[in-house]
């Protein structure tokens, strides 16, 4: 083996987004998929994970003492199928980059979540969904294709409807290294985005809008104030809206010359070592007043541009760093329709505590994807992040965790940085099929992940 | 692996009849710890411990470690890391001999610096190299006021403390960015079987409440924790008073 084929590496050690349990890694980053190959053979008895933009909350992408595969280098596009709508990439390539490819062609990608910053390859391993969930569905049902290098070397071709495919969808990056994909695009007229929006003033206000409308709607969400109380509690804000045809575009405006043009924005970074407790339910109080406030009772049809609509935090490079050096943790769980009982149970929970939350989503899920361990099913799903420093923030998860797998839901493995493994089954039933495959496909467990360890995947 | 509030799932507690450390191992199997390795001489005293801890639902199993056999570490502790990982090891060995005997007794003051330095210089870095290779854990250290500022009343066990303390703050900067945390822990007078009879000293703590501290100092990642905080200040004022004051004081 000749030295240029040997991917660069370094120690380092590893958070996830939310910057809690940090762990040291060899960091490899592979140029080609050769390298690829010779980090998974070299990888040692600790095993190696893949690892893309580091926007998963917990420890899904880091491996203590072993390697970590930064899969970023390989961030190509292959090809676009301007005419059927389809793209073929490598899964280092992040869904920022292929809307600037896609968009200025027609095309959009099929599912984003609230950050545009993750690769093709975590939105597989991790089966994504976003506000369109219950139109479109998960990440991976818009994956026609992907090459998958497995434990022992080799680069399989995957497709839909094999337990291959459905193990990897969701699957944590524990069946392989996902080397490229091909997608299936959604067309849009505009880089614009026709949104309505409306205030729903206690939670069953909202989930009654929401089953009412939803329907009507390509996406769909809606931001709750968790630290509203009495009888506002569960108010919230409502967006919802679709690609803006051409047609709704004013005539003579700078969108019309070039409709398709992705604009965004970036501010200043977030400084690092900002003090922790920053986040405080005076702080967070007063701002879900005023966003509370500053939503409209009502109105239609306004015009938004992609990022502002889907990703308003990307504007505000590394605003994690708000919660301070103690990070914080994401808590999204999903209750099956029926279970609305539940929901309501574990949202006057939430507000009754005074989790100081500023971002706590609620949006209804629709058909479930065929991934074993993939999170969406249809229902509820609620997100809020909360900072890990909150005295006994541990145990009253916990007691969230009992409510949502008694109401027969689960938590989001991409998300997840504290369950507790022996919930796990219950939440995710596929489980045993998963571990009986890896055990096939992987029998020296070369993939493996802090998350791995710690839930025993 | 720990989650993301610091919380263990797999431990191992050197000095394994410590009841500072089995309060502190009560504690963390109520939350997340399932597998439990103590660490001792042989003794009734070990079995009934790793019995107690049973009851409570963890897999306990006891492994053979005598801090005076610095030889023996590299097996002992080699045999718990080959059975997987560890995400928490609590030094908890120490003993606090009988200051007017070993002023005598030059052999027993020997001993009580054996055990808590020697023993703990050597079960830590042994400790810290399997820490290091698995590239996560905490080694928590369970230091002593004593050894911020040596007194007339205890200065044989206060010295070895000091050195204990000087160590692990050092290791801890040696493994700074490994992935391993290393805490320091200072608990005050702590009434315990080793304080047995024992006038009691102002700001007296209990087992208990060095469990309790030593849980938040794992959420916070904290490098030293006194216990109980007060005392961070108090030693902060007594570490500056002139020698001819101290030396007047009756402590």
């Amino acid at each position: 083996m000749s030295a240029d084929t040997v991917p660069d590496a370094d120690w380092g050690t590893v958070t996830g987004w939310g910057r809690t349990a940090p762990t040291a890694a060899l960091l490899v980053r592979p140029r080609t998929y050769e390298e690829a190959a010779v980090a998974v053979r070299d990888c040692g008895v600790r095993g190696g994970i893949a690892r893309g933009l580091g926007r998963a909350y917990g420890d899904a992408a880091q491996n203590a003492g072993g390697a970590v595969l930064d899969m970023t280098a390989l961030d190509r596009v292959h090809a676009v199928d301007v005419a059927g709508g389809t793209v073929l990439c490598d899964a280092g390539v992040s869904l920022h980059r292929l809307m600037e490819v896609l968009l200025p062609l027609g095309w959009f990608v099929p599912v984003t979540p609230g950050t545009r910053y993750v690769t093709v390859g975590g939105a597989i391993g991790a089966d994504i969904h976003g506000k369109n969930h219950h139109v479109s569905g998960s990440f991976t049902r818009h994956v026609l294709s992907l090459e998958l290098l497995t434990a022992d070397g080799r680069v399989r071709t995957v497709t839909p409807g094999t337990p291959l495919f459905d193990a990897t969808a969701g699957g944590m990056g524990l069946t392989g290294v996902i080397l490229t994909a091909t997608l299936r695009l959604q067309p849009v007229e505009t880089a614009l985005m026709s949104v309505d929006t409306e205030r729903a003033g206690d939670l069953d206000d909202l989930m009654a809008r929401l089953t009412a409308t939803d329907h009507r709607y390509r996406y769909s969400v809606a931001w709750i104030d968790l630290l509203a109380r009495g009888r506002a509690t569960g108010r919230a804000v409502l967006t919802r809206g679709d690609h803006a045809p051409l047609d709704a575009l004013p005539a003579r405006s700078r969108a019309r010359h070039a409709p398709l043009a992705f604009r965004t924005s970036r501010l200043p970074a977030t400084p690092d070592f900002l003090p922790g407790g920053l986040l405080s339910r005076t702080t967070v109080g007063l701002f879900n007043e005023v966003w509370y406030r500053k939503a409209p009772r009502e109105s239609r049809g306004r015009l938004q541009r992609i990022s502002t609509f889907f990703h308003p935090l990307d504007g505000v490079p590394h605003w994690n760093r708000v919660y301070g050096r103690g990070g914080f943790v994401q808590y999204q769980f999903v209750v099956g329709h029926g279970r609305e009982e539940a929901l309501r149970r574990i949202v006057r929970r939430i507000s009754a505590r005074r989790c100081p939350s500023f971002l706590a989503v609620l949006k209804r899920f629709g058909e479930a994807d065929p991934g074993w361990l993939s999170f969406p099913v249809p229902g509820w799903t609620l997100a809020l992040d909360i900072p890990a420093g909150l005295p006994g923030l541990g145990a009253f998860l916990d007691e969230l965790d009992e409510e949502v797998a008694d109401a027969g839901g689960r938590v989001y493995l991409a998300k997840d940085s504290r369950l507790r493994p022996e919930l796990l089954d219950a939440m995710y039933p596929r489980l045993a099929d998963f571990r009986a495959l890896r055990a096939e496909l992987d029998p020296r467990g070369v993939f493996v992940s802090d998350l791995a360890r710690r839930l025993a995947l | 692996m720990k989650d993301a509030f610091g919380l263990p799932q797999s431990l191992l507690v050197l000095g394994g009849t410590s009841e500072i450390a089995l309060a502190t191992v009560r504690r963390l199997v109520a939350r997340r710890t399932r597998t439990v390795w103590l660490a001792g001489r042989p003794s009734p005293a070990l079995d009934a411990a790793a019995g107690q801890l049973r009851g409570l639902g963890a897999e306990v199993r006891t492994v053979a470690f005598d801090a005076l056999d610095p030889e023996g570490h590299e097996a002992a502790l080699g045999k718990v890391f080959a059975e997987g990982d560890i995400d928490l090891v609590l030094l908890a060995f120490g003993i606090l001999g009988d200051q007017a005997h070993d002023e005598r007794e030059p052999l027993n003051a020997v001993r009580v610096a054996q055990t808590n330095y020697t023993g703990a210089v050597s079960a830590g870095l042994v400790a810290a190299r399997s820490l290091q290779a698995q590239g996560h854990g905490s080694l928590v250290v369970l230091s002593s006021v004593a050894g911020e500022r040596a007194r007339r009343a205890n200065f044989i066990y206060g010295s070895s403390k000091a050195g204990l303390d000087a160590f692990a703050q050092g290791l801890g900067d040696a493994l700074h960015g490994t992935g391993v945390h290393v805490m320091v822990v200072r608990p005050g007078f702590v009434r315990s079987r080793m304080t047995e009879g024992m006038a009691q000293a102002p700001l007296a703590t209990t087992p208990e409440a060095v469990a309790t501290a030593i849980e938040l100092g794992l959420r916070r990642r904290s490098e030293t924790v006194w216990v109980p905080g007060a005392l961070r200040v108090v030693m902060s004022a007594v570490r500056h008073l002139p020698r001819a004051v101290f030396r007047r004081l009756p402590v």
